[in-house]
């Protein structure tokens, strides 16, 4: 059974819709990204899938349990699929220890000594050893997002979700947050991931889904999708980005 | 085309005109120095005869049943303030909610106190508010006019802690509800945990210069027979004999005083303003 069952997604601001029927899976251990134009709905999706945007109709579920159900329990939810904002959105008033530790300890109740452990570990594992107690204001671009990675990695999540995240970066940060990110691929984390690093995408994924307008055009393996693009919306995409 | 506001005022240019950027510590000391020559010159004027005590003389005699009538002001600011904080966060955060029931009488109760002088205010508390009170157990609280007095002055103040605390709320970026709403903290608690925390130090300036207001508007008791300071100096002039020469001198006194009183937190509240302009 696949971990994430994206099955004919519909979604509208208003009047306008911006995802219109779609359908994908996800399995575990897999890595999959997500590329297209700007607007073509690839933030909307990903944020779809742990509850953050709701949608009009089809179906999502993570695990089996259906997203799109108003009697979902959040939480249980929230505890399995965790998600990385291109703008950090770190808490400027708590360190980086204390951003890892805060939902595991308030949200989870779990023992504070337990939690510290794992944050600690959490934070060396995202080579930010000796910046526990530095607040998110001192810490650079890169650094801040890898806190991010470190806060959502302390919920113990099935499945990432990375939306963008390295967009806001300098160049000479993104570097340390791609290799975060693959080394938790390669160690077996479900990762979605919405981006624009196609030297990236194309390195670490699995699976690669090109999205314009609201549907997906075409996806493949990342060897057969970019050198062998079939449709040809994709093909000018990738021209314009490569 | 461009359009003209005829009625716009420029906030910021303005900021440089009140008198809270504009005295600076030494002009503090000018001000002092000025109530002093004031006072020496009350002095030269008043011509008294032998036998009564000179106005100073008078003054100095009075000071501390004016200063008694000032821990007054003192413990109705603090009360009000008090009051004024609890109910204010409270309305803030319901001028907010989801639910439209809570929000609308919340929106009416903070811009009815906001948007009417203090004055008034006191009157209709003064007049509405029974003099007793009978409690739950039979026993009667009695709800003195200085009691009064201080629920009055906690209600603007309330509204305009309420305006402070949804200003401050809706300056959070969206991205921290996001993220803590991703982290499954429930709306409750990511008010607790994560919002409100940060609100607090934005919103601890405009919270202490309405402390500062609060404070100077306590002497308006004194119009409803309250004995604070303002009350008190009434009173002993009045028991002092009524004499003119007495009012300069009197009146210049409860200025300093409450100057004193007044400025420290006005500096205060400037330095714990770039502090955390600083910071952030």
């Amino acid at each position: 059974m696949p971990l994430v069952e994206v099955h004919d997604v519909h979604k509208s601001f208003g009047d306008l819709e911006v995802l219109k029927g779609v359908s994908f899976d996800v399995r575990q251990g897999e890595v999959v990204c997500i590329i297209g134009p700007s607007g073509s709905g690839k933030s909307t999706l990903i944020r779809c899938i742990n509850g953050l945007n709701n949608i009009q109709q089809g179906s999502i579920k993570v695990e089996g349990q259906e997203v799109n159900d108003p009697n979902l329990n959040l939480l249980e939810l929230r505890k399995k699929v965790g998600i990385v904002f291109q703008q950090y959105n770190l808490f400027p008033h708590k360190t980086a220890l204390e951003n890892v530790m805060m939902a595991p300890v308030k949200v989870l109740k779990e023992p504070k000594k337990e939690v510290e452990e794992r944050a600690r570990a959490l934070i060396a594992k995202v080579r930010l050893g000796g910046k526990e107690d530095v607040y998110p204001g001192h810490l650079s671009g890169g650094q801040q997002q890898r806190v991010a990675i470190a806060r959502s990695l302390a919920m113990r999540p099935d499945v990432m979700l990375f939306d963008e995240v390295t967009a806001a970066l300098d160049p000479e940060t993104v570097k340390e947050v791609l290799l975060t990110i693959k080394e938790l691929a390669a160690e077996g984390m479900t990762c979605i991931l919405v981006t624009h690093e196609m030297g990236f995408a194309r390195e670490v994924a699995d699976h690669v889904y090109f999205t314009d307008r609201g549907v997906i055009v075409e996806h493949g393996p990342p060897e057969e999708l970019f050198t062998r693009a079939k449709d040809e919306r994709t093909q000018r995409f990738l021209s314009q980005v490569v | 085309m461009k359009t003209v506001r005829p009625f716009r005022i420029d906030a910021e240019a303005l900021s440089s005109f009140l008198p809270s950027r504009a005295i600076r510590g030494w002009q503090g000391l000018l001000l002092l120095g000025i109530f002093l020559a004031s006072l020496a010159a009350a002095q030269a004027q008043g011509v008294a005869a032998p036998q009564t005590p000179s106005a100073i003389a008078t003054l100095i005699e009075w000071m501390p049943f004016i200063l008694k009538g000032f821990v007054l002001n003192l413990v109705m600011s603090f009360l009000a303030m008090g009051i004024a904080t609890v109910l204010g966060i409270a309305l803030g955060m319901l001028q907010l909610s989801h639910s439209r029931l809570l929000r609308a009488p919340a929106w009416i109760i903070t811009h009815l106190f906001r948007n009417s002088p203090w004055l008034v205010i006191l009157f209709v508390v003064m007049l509405l508010v029974p003099f007793e009170v009978e409690l739950p157990g039979g026993r009667n609280l009695i709800l003195s006019d200085w009691i009064k007095a201080t629920i009055a002055f906690s209600l603007p103040v309330m509204a305009n802690v309420s305006e402070i605390v949804r200003g401050a709320i809706v300056s959070i970026p969206r991205g921290q509800w996001e993220s803590a709403e991703s982290l499954a903290f429930t709306r409750g608690q990511t008010l607790r945990w994560i919002i409100l925390p940060q609100c607090v130090k934005r919103a601890i300036p405009p919270w202490m210069n309405w402390y500062a207001l609060l404070a100077m508007a306590t002497p308006m008791a004194s119009i409803l027979g309250v004995r604070e300071a303002v009350g008190n100096a009434q009173a002993a002039m009045e028991a002092a004999g009524a004499r003119p020469e007495l009012l300069v001198p009197f009146y210049l006194f409860l200025l300093l005083l409450f100057f004193a009183y007044i400025y420290p937190i006005s500096i205060w509240t400037r330095a714990i303003e770039r502090k955390y302009a600083v910071e952030t």
